[in-house]
């Protein structure tokens, strides 16, 4: 269950593993520590800057705490975000409104580069298996994170999935996160990037109604250009809003059934400066330590 | 709603911190663009503090304001939107704050202060 969002009321995350056709309860499972960042103790592994300041007065005592209440979430999507640097991965959560076209994009996109670059994808849904399958089919391995009835992806999730997934050195991890435009802001879950979806059946005043989310996203791709003939949607309004949000975000205009514009978003991902840059670390290691 | 699980952890926190011991207050700091309503908080945290040391005790809110600070022109200035940019027109800044959602510190019960 979630804990910090109420939407998931006794509901479980499962991970499913289509290579090993697995289905684990992470509540009941434990990994072998050979894998060290693949779970989390109760009591976690973060110290926050906690002060108990107790005043003794003489009708109450006041504890000053000044605790994050997302600390844990905080604490566990650093570590994430370390675990790729220290991999050279490149890892990247897709948001959405449902229906924009996150797996179709993403479907796209593993078919013409997987022979160039190795990636690994973590699905993320409510529930069932179906758009993992689509990412199987398409030739690259997935994992499958069923959130019950939460509506976003975190961080402890997203390390279970990790350590059935093991993405390997210098790969590409893309996590499409739950369709949501709202929650999944909240959530560091240790990426390198948010790559938002927009598509223009939804609205070109979507960045400013969903503001935090745009605000946080590094990359927004304007998706089902080809419908623009039969639908009243803005493109140039649409990119205002998104600047006007977030001036620093770039914006791509594309469509992942007719292949347009698709060659920008996959020399995005492709572009060797974008693994450099990612994570804790501005170099890859072997850099920093001089070992070249 | 992210409010119930959020106020859980809140509720879960300060019994942990207070070891069992019965609270009267709690004041959270939630900054302007932190995406929770403070209605549905203290809503949630009546409810969720039932039987629980937290029983009875009282939600303080504070919001903490947006600040931020121009890159540009160096000037510190409070952010109405999420998007509001310095008076001096520039969209280039630092958060100064806005983002928090801590507990800032809770007061134990009279009877809990032995």
């Amino acid at each position: 269950m979630c804990e910090t969002c109420g939407c998931s009321e006794g509901a479980e995350t499962k991970i499913v593993n289509l290579e090993t056709c697995k289905t684990r309860d992470p509540a009941s499972n434990h990994h072998d520590d050979s894998h060290h960042h693949a779970h989390l103790h109760d009591d976690g592994h973060f110290h926050d800057h906690v002060h108990d300041h107790d005043h003794s007065h003489s009708h109450a005592s006041t504890v000053l705490l000044e605790r994050d209440v997302l600390a844990k979430n905080t604490a566990l999507a650093a570590r994430n975000r370390a675990w790729f640097a220290g991999r050279e991965i490149l890892a990247l959560n897709l948001v959405s409104g449902p229906g924009a076209g996150k797996t179709t994009l993403l479907e796209r996109t593993v078919r013409e580069l997987r022979h160039t670059l190795t990636i690994f994808v973590i699905e993320g849904d409510q529930a069932t298996t179906n758009d993992s399958l689509r990412i199987r089919a398409a030739g690259v391995p997935v994992v499958q994170i069923n959130t019950g009835s939460g509506c976003h992806l975190d961080a402890d999730m997203v390390a279970r999935g990790l350590a059935e997934l093991k993405p390997s050195f210098g790969s590409v991890l893309v996590i499409e996160n739950v369709g949501n435009l709202v929650c999944p802001a909240m959530f560091d879950l240790g990426e390198s990037a948010k790559v938002a979806i927009l598509s223009v059946t939804e609205g070109d005043d979507k960045p400013i109604k969903y503001p935090h989310m745009f605000q946080a996203a590094s990359l927004l791709l304007i998706n089902k250009i080809d419908l623009l003939p039969y639908v009243e949607f803005d493109l140039n309004r649409c990119q205002d809003y998104a600047r006007q949000v977030n001036p620093a975000i770039e914006i791509m205009t594309l469509s992942a059934t007719t292949g347009e514009g698709l060659e920008n978003w996959f020399d995005w991902i492709s572009a060797p400066s974008r693994r450099e840059h990612g994570g804790t670390f501005p170099q890859p290691l072997e850099a920093v330590l001089d070992l070249k | 709603m992210h409010e119930l699980a959020l106020i859980q952890s809140v509720v879960e926190m300060v019994t942990e911190h207070a070891q069992g011991r019965c609270v009267r207050r709690v004041k959270l700091e939630i900054g302007k663009f932190t995406c929770v309503t403070p209605d549905a908080m203290r809503f949630c945290f009546d409810v969720v503090a039932t039987g629980t040391p937290l029983d009875g005790a009282r939600l303080e809110i504070v919001e903490i304001e947006a600040l931020a600070r121009c890159r540009v022109c160096g000037e510190t200035f409070v952010q109405q939107t999420l998007w509001s940019c310095c008076p001096c027109g520039e969209r280039d800044y630092d958060r100064l704050s806005g983002d928090e959602l801590q507990v800032k510190e809770y007061e134990l019960d009279a009877d809990a202060t032995v």
